[in-house]
């Protein structure tokens, strides 16, 4: 009884803390990325008493945007305007946060393991109605965004908390219609079972992953994931040019923090389910528990923890893969306005969701009978 | 869902309920009700219909309340004062909330027993339970509710239309306005 409430505790707190740093090394992926894509330098200059540069290493930024910045926001003023619901506005920033973080504790990143007795899947909350609990996570989320707006007392923060509800509200529809497809597809609302039905081969060499069965979900999930994290193309919650910075505009030190930290861990978020959904989770192609089968045939074989290890090392390439993927769209693309917002969610996105959804309830009943 | 768990979830339900309609500024009431819902969601889940559970918080938590907060900036309601005193309505009110509270104790008096009750079935709760009497016993009720949504959209649509510009003012570059110009 002990022994399983740590490990349940273990398993919360591991996927929690993996995601809280890949959602902070993602700032230094953006920071350095950004400049590369612009052809800057981009942050190089703080380091720890130089020591970098005496060993000759290039100077990339590291101690800047991980160890300066969050010791500048941490240590900068806590500022409530006046007139602010002074309640609603501390809140609401962890009102953001909750929900985002909760959603990762049905995300599977790694296959069966048996440590000390205990058989446990490499997932914090392993149960059968995982999807439904994504989507309602992700449907709570639109809340402390929507409060910061209001709370702020200010009028350019409340344009940004409306616009960045309505804008939840009309992807969330698109995104769930593309997770309702890949349930049907798959015919189970567990993440892990959909994990496990993406084992395999096609035609002795095509890995099973869902992006073959359902490549419009796929395109629907990527872009409604995007607009939920409302980042460039879809930022227009905060556009700078118009409305200061939106829905934080009024915040700053620790709190402005955790909202900036609620976008990347959605950044985060959506890469993961993507992979999970479409890119076969932990699944590496032609590896099997007792090892590769190559196309030809040939059999490698391997330890089945081996095999765990590199299907937690696989879903990890992919999921910051998909990250690095949010952060190159992020700094090509021009905002939209917003009735080209509205359009594209409701009138290409929604119509095309219900139609792939059509589709896939004809063929799986099809395929049924 | 142990005991202690229903206790805790039922005062936090009630608590939050009281207050949705005890606080003076409207966004407070709301957040409350949000966290009502939240619970009741839980309870849902707690007690087997995780369905349920999961619909009530996806519909009513990450959609409809979220309607709510937008007609309260819409309407721009600031706290309120004091609360609207008429003397009709008080008594009216009463009449209701007496009524409702002797419904509350007769179905609580006569309530059928739990102890000879068996465990849940197996799957109950499930999407799939829920689908297959959802698609079967009740297909009737559930295609008319749908048919009913269906109505209100198509409703509000028409309500929220603007009527076509003439022909030369639209040439005349008016931006062209979507459902969620806000």
């Amino acid at each position: 009884m002990v022994t399983d409430l740590v490990i349940a505790a273990i398993r919360a707190i591991v996927m929690l803390l993996l995601v809280l740093n890949l959602s902070a090394i993602l700032l230094w992926f953006e920071r350095k990325g950004s400049a590369l894509i612009q052809d800057r330098i981009g942050a190089n200059r703080a380091s720890v008493l130089g020591v970098g540069a005496r060993l000759g290493l290039p100077n990339l930024g590291i101690v800047n945007t991980l160890l300066a910045d969050p010791i500048k926001m941490f240590t900068k003023e806590d500022f409530v305007p006046d007139g602010a619901d002074r309640l609603l506005h501390g809140l609401a920033p962890f009102l953001a946060l909750f929900p985002v973080l909760v959603t990762f504790a049905v995300v599977p990143i790694g296959d069966t393991v048996t440590i000390a007795g205990h058989r446990f899947d490499l997932v914090a909350a392993d149960f059968s109605d995982a999807a439904l609990y994504v989507l309602a996570s992700i449907g709570v989320g639109v809340y402390g965004i929507a409060l910061g707006g209001w709370a702020s007392n200010n009028r350019l923060a409340l344009l940004g908390g409306i616009r960045a509800s309505a804008q939840m509200i009309s992807y969330e529809i698109a995104m769930g219609l593309a997770i309702i497809a890949v349930v049907a597809t798959y015919g189970t609302l567990s993440l892990q079972t959909m994990v496990r039905e993406q084992g395999g081969v096609w035609f002795g060499w095509l890995p099973r992953w869902g992006v073959m069965l359902q490549p419009i979900a796929f395109l629907l999930l990527l872009i409604a994931g995007m607009a939920e994290s409302k980042r460039v193309p879809f930022d227009l919650p905060e556009s700078e040019s118009e409305l200061v910075a939106g829905y934080y505009t009024e915040y700053s030190g620790g709190k402005q923090a955790v909202f900036m930290l609620t976008d990347f861990a959605e950044v985060t978020l959506v890469a993961m389910l993507i992979t999970t959904f479409f890119f076969g989770g932990w699944q590496v192609p032609w590896l099997y528990r007792d090892g590769f089968h190559l196309p030809g045939g040939a059999l490698v074989p391997i330890p089945y923890w081996a095999v765990v290890v590199l299907g937690v090392i696989a879903f990890w390439i992919k999921t910051i893969f998909f990250c690095c993927l949010q952060i190159l769209i992020r700094w090509t693309m021009p905002r939209f306005r917003y009735d080209q917002l509205m359009r594209l969610g409701w009138k290409l996105l929604v119509p095309l969701g219900l139609l792939n959804l059509v589709a896939t309830a004809i063929v799986v009943v099809m395929a049924g009978s | 869902m142990p005991l202690w768990l229903f206790i805790f979830l039922a005062a936090l339900a009630v608590l939050s309920a009281l207050g949705v309609i005890l606080q003076r500024n409207a966004v407070h009431c709301l957040m409350a009700l949000v966290l009502t819902l939240l619970d009741i969601a839980v309870m849902f889940i707690g007690l087997g219909a995780v369905t349920v559970g999961f619909l009530q918080a996806i519909v009513y938590v990450g959609a409809i309340m979220v309607l709510f907060l937008f007609v309260i900036w819409l309407l721009n309601l600031q706290v309120e004062d004091r609360p609207p005193a008429h003397l009709a309505l008080k008594l009216f009110g009463s009449i209701g909330a007496a009524a409702l509270v002797a419904e509350l104790c007769t179905f609580v008096v006569k309530a059928p027993s739990t102890a000879g009750l068996s465990r849940l079935p197996a799957g109950f709760g499930s999407i799939g339970s829920l689908a297959e009497s959802l698609f079967t016993d009740y297909l009737i009720a559930f295609e008319m509710t749908s048919l009913l949504l269906l109505v209100a959209v198509i409703g509000a649509i028409a309500l929220a239309r603007r009527p076509a510009p003439a022909r030369s003012e639209s040439a005349a570059a008016m931006p062209e306005k979507q459902i969620g110009s806000l």
